[in-house]
């Protein structure tokens, strides 16, 4: 049997044995030992940028770092005394001596690591003058804000936006103490590669890349009189929102969750789990007429995640033609709490606010991204809330969150089946749309463990699997976190290039590792382990519901009979699909 | 020129090893020297050739290291011995025509010592009818007397009946210094020393007359230099690849491909080669880590991104004598298994890299580079890669992410390049120096080059001597010769007005060194203990007059100039320390100001990420180590004495030394 490589070390005297290759810093942690550090995000590559988790090594002069030193066989570590401790706070002090002394109007007020280190290390004065460059916010692409001067240079926001989603978007500039990050090419971030997925904040440590807070404009709506304010929640934000209240990551949180809404004031509470039926509905019958008939480019890949089809129509704009046309949950929620809902309850639609709790960044910028998201003659959303912004509303609204008691949503848009709430996992649209397409081909149900699709399921980056579908192969591709799409994407290039045959009919690409349980807008802090928990959270809620196919969501059945007529019809078309255009960054 | 080259060919052209029989003039046109006007003079003489019939040929060289008296020219035609001439200008390029070139005599006020021992002593075996006596004044303290010591001799010849087989002539430098009247006899070649004007007659009678040396005269130099890495460099044509062979060159090469890699590494071994780029690594530990790396693609770099500021060795190298780090490329190549090397050089230096990428081609012509090297069943081939103006980018992982294209910030290591390099491929980095010095080595084998400098590091080093010293140059010195004699023997002390306070070695990443320890023997070992370093070979000198927290200041702009941002120790650390010396040379400094100093510049030593931001505080604390009574001068003096400095730093009049205040 082979066996794992492990090397045996001491670290502040105490054994230690992990895996070869272990970082020192990770290996502090096995044995209850946290080494303060700024710049490494347990999620990502070390930038060794910061300087504090420098260590001591026995028999040599220099402090390698613990974020990118390997523990050795037979190393002898010292991550604390008295002379580090020192360093340390010199760094820190240093740190602080080029940062904007604003912590009481920051977005990063109490969650901030800086401050955290800070108060650890009793930094009681500034005994280092202040000084920071007065840079102007970035504030031009609506979903995320750049607070330069904030910026302590650790570059895991770099690291995210090139290394982990390939964007690019994001770079240092100038040299010295003017090294500032900030868009490649000093442009704005409207106008750069930015994709808005909002990983860059996600990984921030301070409060220089934040989302865009919109939590006032929710505020004022909800008490407007004139104004009938409704909600949908996402998927992934259910098993995420209880981190920010002390709960475990994916503790399903979903009834209270309406629960809270009704108290502070919606009128109406919707579920986008229910939408994500709907579009799985019109998803996997475009994937039918597609792979079945032959009506239309294989493959067909999923076009629900905001900052994809921004990242597909600024650098693969060749796969144009194989997009669903099937709008995301979000914009089909949207347009139906405008048009169908209103019609049925009677309720004029320009007076409907509908807010939308999202995990997710790019969500806020797919409001307006064509005008198909004003489909019912409205905005279809009007403002999105990510699941951050939301823990701040919920405090801010003085509601016992964690002590109210279940309740259910709003019918007639919020009932939702097994398939809807694994959209906010990675390989989740593609189960969901399996299961569907499965019966519109075979006119059965899957049954048993078959409708659990296990090869699209887990973190790899690039997941394949050819499933059978009434004797005929189904090649399908997952994808998430932008940098493994183009392997998936390259294939289908070269084969159409060779006029060989396809390698995929179905693939599934969601920007974020993970998929929406680890979007830009999720609670900080994300780690594969936390991203395991929250999927886990959703496959569970997955394998509680009564209902486990979205065509088969008694409230999607009742909307075809009432109102949209058959997927894919003329009304379905013009109020839940859109399309996509080139948008190339780089003109030649 | 098209036919590639095999051992015999080699051998042939080695052979034809050009002796002092055959005339030439050579002209120093590296970077140095066309500054100061050796085009110009390379054209005269061009010029000159046309209109005359056997005129010698001119040869293009590159710098001796001599900058100092720079344009410099070599004139060797029959009947004379062959004379090194410096501070040609148009004027003296006249004179040596009219008078050397076709009048038979050597010029007065330009000759010039050679500055190494080999090739003075080569100058001597060059028979001639005539005796010639070169005199020069070494200290000046009462007036030059050369001109009354050439006056003295000549009436003394004519006296003693000796006229006209002998000329007395004025020299420029005869390479010894402070040490009164210095007489060199030629081609006896017999240096006096200290001589006094009743000793002249005694002189001319024992030794000119009868070639009798009298010993208590005799000149016993303290030091000399030994030139390895600059064996060619003012000899050979940079751009002659055949030149470099005849000169000795690519036999290393021809040694090396006939027997195994590990023969090759053995000899490094035994030679104790350290890098010279300032670090001192083993340089066979390097290529056998690089060597036993996993990998098929493993590359090779030449580091020559020279930053400091007033360090030209690798520049003077490169400009004089490009093949024999190309061939020191190629021997690492073939000890580590590469199959690509890069020179990395500075965009800065232009003529570096006309000639390395002419020296590419000639080699590539020759098949010293591309398949089957001499026939080894070796394939090599090197490219350049210039380097946009970072500083860091001479660091090694910033260096190799410039070459891929990226930003050049330096990388945490592990993993090593010798592991993960170059597009994560096995790479060994290699300054300039050490190629050079490899290329010797293979040649003449690692007990030859462990026979120079101390046991802990071998060989010889090259220093660029610049500041306020009389003769600001490049040596090239064993290991262990003393800061004192590389200053004072070699480049002449001080000029006159004041007394040497200090001596910076290691460009901005170094320290000062006090007069007092001058007598230190220079190592990597000796320096660091200082609180200096080895570095790449800056030395600058400073006198009474230069204020160390001006010089502290200096040095560490530069750094936090240079930093490129990436981590914090080294990007604020380095800005707010200059802030604080900035203050504190305001007058507006704290007692408490020097704690921060020191607090902040040890937590940059220690934290920072790369050598630079490590080594980027040693100006400061090594200025306060040893002066740090200047620096309470100013939080003691305020803004008067700061005051006070500024207007003699502005007048360029002598600053008040610390001890007035």
């Amino acid at each position: 049997m082979i066996k794992q490589r492990t090397v045996k070390a001491t670290i502040d005297g105490q054994s230690v044995e992990v895996p070869y290759g272990t970082s020192i810093l990770d290996a502090a942690r096995q044995a209850c030992i946290e080494i303060p550090v700024l710049c490494k995000h347990p999620d990502l590559p070390p930038t060794a940028a910061c300087g504090l988790c420098i260590v001591k090594l026995k028999d040599n002069a220099k402090l390698p770092r613990a974020c990118a030193t390997p523990l050795e066989d037979g190393m002898d570590v010292v991550t604390h005394d008295h002379e580090l401790r020192e360093i340390r706070r010199s760094v820190i002090e240093l740190i602080l001596s080029n940062h904007p002394n604003e912590c009481l109007s920051c977005g990063r007020n109490g969650s901030c690591e800086l401050q955290t280190l800070a108060a650890e290390f009793g930094i009681r004065q500034d005994v280092i003058k202040r000084t920071v460059r007065d840079l102007p916010c970035d504030n031009s692409n609506g979903s995320i804000v750049l607070d330069f001067r904030k910026c302590i240079k650790c570059g895991r926001c770099v690291t995210v936006c090139q290394e982990v989603q390939n964007v690019w978007a994001l770079s240092f500039l100038e040299r010295g103490i003017n090294t500032r990050m900030a868009p490649a090419g000093d442009i704005s971030l409207a106008e750069s590669p930015c994709i808005k997925c909002g990983q860059c904040a996600a990984h921030c440590p301070t409060g220089a890349i934040v989302e865009r807070d919109d939590v006032s404009l929710v505020t004022a709506a909800i008490e407007d009189p004139a104004k009938f304010c409704t909600v949908q929640i996402a998927p992934s934000v259910r098993v995420a929102i209880g981190e920010e209240f002390g709960l475990p990551p994916g503790t399903n949180l979903t009834k209270k969750l309406y629960a809270f809404m009704r108290r502070i004031g919606f009128r109406a509470v919707f579920d986008t789990n229910f939408s994500a039926d709907l579009t799985i509905v019109e998803e996997a019958s475009e994937f039918v007429e597609r792979f079945a008939h032959g009506k239309g480019e294989l493959p067909l890949i999923t076009s629900c995640c905001p900052a994809w089809t921004d990242f597909m129509e600024k650098k693969h704009y060749d796969f144009i033609d194989n997009f669903s046309s099937a709008k995301s949950p979000q914009q089909m929620l949207g347009v139906m709490a405008k048009t169908y809902f209103a019609e049925t309850q009677k309720i004029d639609p320009a007076t409907i606010f509908q807010v939308s709790i999202m995990p997710c960044t790019a969500k806020k910028y797919e409001l307006e991204r064509t005008d198909e998201m004003m489909a019912s003659g409205f905005h279809d959303v009007d403002v999105v809330l990510t699941t951050r912004e939301l823990a701040r509303l919920i405090k801010q609204s003085g509601i016992d969150f964690l002590a109210l008691p279940d309740e259910e949503a709003d019918s007639i848009l919020g009932d939702y089946s097994g398939a809807g709430t694994i959209f906010g996992v990675t390989g989740g649209v593609m189960e969901a749309a399996l299961r569907t397409a499965y019966h519109y081909v075979t006119g059965e149900n899957l049954e048993g463990e078959a409708i659990n699709f296990e090869a699209v399921r887990g973190l790899d980056g690039v997941k394949e699997a050819a499933i059978k579908v009434a004797g005929t192969e189904v090649r399908i591709a997952v994808a998430h976190g932008l940098s493994h799409v183009e392997q998936v994407l390259n294939k289908v290039r070269a084969a159409r290039e060779s006029g060989a045959e396809l390698p995929y009919h179905f693939i599934e690409v969601m920007a974020c590792p993970g998929g929406c349980i680890g979007g830009g807008g999720q609670p900080y802090g994300v780690t594969n382990a936390v991203r395991q928990k929250r999927i886990e959270g959703l496959y569970a809620d997955d394998r509680d519901c009564a209902v486990r196919f979205s065509h088969e969501n008694p409230e999607i059945k009742r909307l075809y009979e009432d109102y949209l007529g058959k997927p894919l019809s003329e009304r379905a078309h013009q109020l839940l699909h859109t399309n996509y255009k080139p948008r190339p960054l780089y003109k030649n | 020129m098209n036919a590639t080259y095999d051992s015999a060919t080699l051998d042939q052209i080695a052979a034809d090893a050009p002796t002092l029989a055959q005339p030439y003039l050579r002209v120093g046109l590296d970077t140095g020297g066309i500054a100061a006007g050796s085009l110009v003079i390379h054209e005269f003489f061009t010029a000159a050739a046309k209109k005359h019939h056997d005129f010698p040929p001119i040869k293009r060289v590159g710098s001796n290291g001599l900058s100092w008296a720079d344009p410099l020219l070599e004139v060797n035609v029959d009947g004379l011995p062959p004379t090194l001439y410096g501070a040609v200008d148009e004027t003296a390029a006249q004179q040596i025509l009219d008078e050397h070139i076709l009048g038979g005599k050597l010029v007065d006020d330009h000759a010039l010592a050679y500055p190494n021992e080999a090739q003075a002593r080569a100058t001597v075996t060059k028979s001639t009818e005539h005796t010639f006596v070169l005199v020069k004044d070494t200290s000046c303290d009462d007036g030059d007397k050369t001109e009354f010591f050439q006056f003295a001799l000549q009436e003394e010849i004519k006296r003693q009946g000796l006229d006209p087989s002998v000329q007395v002539v004025r020299a420029l430098d005869l390479g010894v210094q402070d040490e009164g009247v210095v007489l060199r006899i030629l081609p006896a070649g017999i240096t006096y020393a200290n001589v006094l004007t009743t000793q002249v007659a005694d002189i001319v009678a024992r030794t000119i007359k009868n070639g009798e040396v009298v010993a208590e005269l005799q000149h016993q130099a303290s030091v000399h230099q030994q030139r390895i890495v600059m064996r060619n460099c003012g000899i050979v044509d940079p751009e002659d690849i055949d030149d470099y062979i005849r000169h000795g060159g690519y036999a290393g090469l021809k040694q090396a491909l006939a027997a195994p890699p590990e023969t090759c590494l053995a000899t490094l071994k035994a030679s104790g080669l350290r890098g010279r780029g300032g670090a001192g690594f083993p340089t066979w530990m390097k290529w056998k880590l690089t060597r036993e790396a996993p990998g098929a693609i493993k590359y090779v770099i030449c580091n020559a991104d020279e930053g400091d500021p007033g360090a030209f060795m690798d520049r003077s190298v490169l400009e004089g004598d490009p093949h024999a780090v190309l061939e020191g490329l190629i021997l690492a190549a073939y000890a580590i298994g590469a199959t690509t090397g890069y020179f990395y050089i500075r965009a800065e230096y232009p003529m570096a890299i006309e000639r390395v990428q002419k020296a590419i081609a000639a080699a590539r012509n020759a098949g010293l580079l591309g398949q089957n090297i001499l026939g080894s069943g070796f394939d090599f081939d090197a490219k350049v890669r210039l380097g946009a103006g970072a500083f860091v980018c001479g660091e090694e992982t910033a260096l190799i992410a410039s070459i891929e294209g990226k930003r050049g910030s330096p990388s945490p290591r592990p993993p090593y390049p010798s592991v993960s390099g170059l597009w994560e491929k096995p790479t060994s980095i290699n300054n300039v120096e050490t190629l050079a010095a490899a290329s010797a080595i293979a040649a003449r084998g690692g007990e030859w080059y462990a026979g120079f400098g101390t046991k802990e590091s071998t060989g010889t080093k090259v220093f660029a001597v610049t500041g306020k010293v009389k003769h600001a140059q490049l040596v090239e010195v064993p290991m262990g010769t003393k800061l004192r004699d590389i200053v004072f023997a070699l480049c002449g002390g001080t000029h006159d007005v004041f007394d040497i306070k200090a001596i910076q070695t290691g460009g901005p990443s170094g320290g000062v060194i006090p007069e007092k320890l001058l007598d230190t023997g220079v190592s990597y070992e000796a320096l660091k203990a200082l609180g200096s370093i080895m570095g790449s070979g800056g030395m600058l000198v400073m006198d009474q007059s230069d204020c160390m927290v001006d010089v502290a200041k200096f040095y560490l702009k530069f750094c936090v100039d240079e930093s490129c941002g990436k981590c914090a120790p080294c990007r604020v650390g380095g800005f707010q320390l200059l802030q604080l010396i900035d203050k504190i040379a305001r007058g507006n400094g704290k007692p408490d100001d020097l704690d921060l100093l020191r607090r902040i510049s040890v937590a940059m030593q220690k934290a920072s990420l790369c050598g630079l931001g490590q080594t980027a505080a040693n100006p400061v604390l090594s200025t306060l180590k040893y002066f740090e009574d200047e620096y309470r001068a100013y939080i003691e003096g305020g803004r008067a004495y700061a005051r006070k400095m500024k207007q003699a730093r502005e007048a360029g009049t002598p600053k008040p030394v610390v001890a007035t205040v």
